[in-house]
């Protein structure tokens, strides 16, 4: 019997010839991530060594990454000290892949991962934050886990006790339209699965519109499968992926990808045809509370959001900028626009993009989580509504419980900025 | 038999349960203050510890989606409730079970707030309607986790057993 990519990753991290669904197995971990919530995870670390008299030790620090991203610079002493804490450690152990608090290397985890080819093909990879699912687009199996089994993870150098999840085959196939691309396709899928639609199952993504689509909008849609409830989402490695580490990453060693079977078994198949696609809105407060922009259009917005480890990349940013360039930011709305990453910052820099966006009166914040969850910055007032390419849009998101978040892609967002409501790009 | 002192909806995601803006504090014993922060009435009820320990949260379908943070699952466990749910989102569940928060997965359950449950080993019976259910049960690749008090103290056994 053949194999999905997820199994033939489990199998082989576990050391099994082969392995099905509901199989419980102990994989090898390629690369674990945390952010800032590696303060929890060093308490809980420490915890494992307590009473056994042997010094706690990292399995292997070099598959450790450590990323700032959630707040940064921090926004209290209470996250400076944990940061300070974090980096004690981080020397202490010997972790070489750390991400601090800088304009040159720093970032969101879910860019940098991608972004320094420290995720592979095949790779198993654990992060304490449950968009890791992004990682997927790299061919990887990707997913989040909690604080404590991270400290379990740093401590055996095995995830215990996974369950092979199900799979469900999503085939994509047509044509973008102008103005439409792989965020209204990911939030079209989740209105389509609902948000636990796929809970405990992987979102394997096939087709021609998806070997046609760059890196940058595989990140996307493997980013926000977490929001139909999968466990991960994942892009079988393909010559996209090869360039993508190859050229941007600057990964010289061999990049194996893994494959499904042609005989894998799936617990279902969704198709989709985008060539007729609308650009999708999630509207407050769920994420599969989905419509298409037109439905919504009109809607007032205090404050438009560009950014995040879903919609931050130079590709988002670029086209933001295509749609501002000459125009102005509506009087009542503001914008804030927060790249993924320094190196993409930078990019935007080169290009005239951050020039372009500011002038148009957007401001652009230094790369980080920023306001996608709002405690650090670009918190909501009372009652306010935004717009937002980010992933989430739960009530208290965006820290405020009456603000109302809805998310989009960037065109609708750009757009949506000069008017100061809801827009459809495709009649601006 | 306990209480069940709130019944919630579908979808009830961590920051519902324990708001992102108080992420900045993660030890286990100072989560509890900031549980269903937003529910400002029932937070303080928790506070004041106005429920005895074993009490009854009652969700619907997919408690505790969205963000991985494991306060959402040490913010509960300070207050000693347990969850019943129609269903729970996979990083919930295994922080729960890591962390040896009580958590019942049972899809057909009814109840509202202030009936009384009783938690057997494969049911849920609610004493106030007299309706049973049935409980899912858990894959038995957690119950080592569970026996053994917890994942901490489980990688600990599993540690010492390699040296
Ligand atoms: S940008 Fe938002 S969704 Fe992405 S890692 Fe940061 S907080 Fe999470």
């Amino acid at each position: 019997m053949g194999m999905t990519v997820v199994e033939k990753i489990l199998a082989r991290a576990a050391g099994l010839p082969s392995v099905k669904v509901g199989d419980v197995v102990e994989p090898k971990v390629d690369l674990a991530m945390s952010h800032e919530n590696a303060a929890l995870v060093i308490n809980q670390f420490l915890e494992v060594f307590q009473g056994t008299g042997l010094a706690p030790k990292i399995w292997d620090p070099s598959r450790i990454a450590i990323i700032f991203d959630h707040r940064v610079p921090a926004e209290s002493p209470k996250t400076a000290t944990n940061q300070k804490k974090i980096r004690g450690f981080v020397a202490e152990h010997g972790i070489t892949k750390f991400h601090d608090v800088r304009g040159d290397v720093g970032g969101i985890c879910h860019q940098i991962l991608p972004e320094y080819g420290y995720v592979r093909p095949g790779y198993v990879v654990v992060g304490t934050d449950s968009h890791t699912t992004s990682h997927g687009a790299l061919g990887a199996f990707s997913f989040g886990i909690g604080a404590t089994e991270m400290a379990s993870v740093w401590s055996l150098g095995i995830a215990v006790n996974i369950e092979v999840p199900a799979t469900i085959k999503v085939v994509v196939k047509g044509e973008f339209p102008p103005m439409v691309g792989p965020k209204d396709l990911i939030l079209h899928l989740i209105g389509k699965l609902t948000a636990q639609g796929a809970n405990y199952k992987v979102l394997e993504f096939h087709g021609e519109t998806i070997r046609k689509m760059s890196t940058s909008g595989r990140l996307a849609i493997c980013n926000m499968s977490v929001e139909a409830g999968a466990t991960s989402g994942i892009v079988p490695g393909d010559a996209e992926t090869l360039r993508y580490l190859r050229e941007e990453a600057g990964v010289t060693d061999p990049i194996p990808c893994v494959t499904p079977d042609p005989e894998a078994t799936y617990i279902q198949t969704v198709e989709i045809d985008v060539s007729t696609l609308a650009p999708q809105v999630a509207c407050p407060h769920m994420v599969d509370h989905v419509k298409s922009v037109d439905q919504v259009a009109g809607t007032k917005v205090q404050q438009i959001v560009i950014g995040s480890c879903t919609n931050g990349r130079l590709d988002d940013l670029e086209a933001a900028a295509d749609i501002l360039r000459g125009k102005k930011v509506a009087e009542g709305t503001r914008m804030l626009v927060f790249p993924a990453s320094s190196k993409i910052f930078a990019k935007a820099l080169d290009k005239g993009i951050v020039h372009d966006l500011m002038k148009a009166g957007a401001v652009v914040m230094n790369s980080g989580c920023g306001p996608c969850l709002g405690v650090h910055e670009g918190a909501l007032g009372d009652h306010e509504v935004a717009l937002s390419t980010t992933n989430r849009n739960f009530k208290g998101r965006m820290g405020n419980p009456t603000g109302e978040v809805y998310l989009c892609s960037p065109v609708v967002a750009a757009a949506s900025a000069i008017t100061g409501v809801i827009t459809d790009p495709r009649k601006g | 038999m306990s209480k069940v002192i709130i019944a919630l909806g579908n979808d009830i995601s961590t920051d519902d349960i324990y708001p992102g803006r108080f992420m900045a504090t993660v030890l286990p014993s100072e989560t509890p203050q900031f549980a269903f922060f937003d529910r400002t009435e029932f937070n303080a009820q928790l506070k004041a510890k106005a429920f005895p320990p074993g009490s009854i949260i009652v969700g619907g379908e997919n408690f505790g989606c969205g963000s991985s943070r494991e306060q959402a699952c040490s913010t509960l466990k300070g207050h000693e409730v347990a969850v019943v749910a129609r269903s729970i989102s996979r990083i919930f569940l295994q922080n729960s079970i890591n962390l040896g928060l009580q958590v019942v997965i049972c899809p057909g359950i009814e109840a509202s707030e202030g009936d009384e449950l009783e938690i057997t080993a494969d049911q849920v019976i609610n004493r106030t309607t007299g309706q049973r259910f049935e409980q899912m049960k858990l894959p038995a690749a957690r119950k080592g986790i569970m026996d053994a008090g917890g994942l901490i103290p489980y990688t600990r056994a599993r540690l010492m057993a390699r040296t």
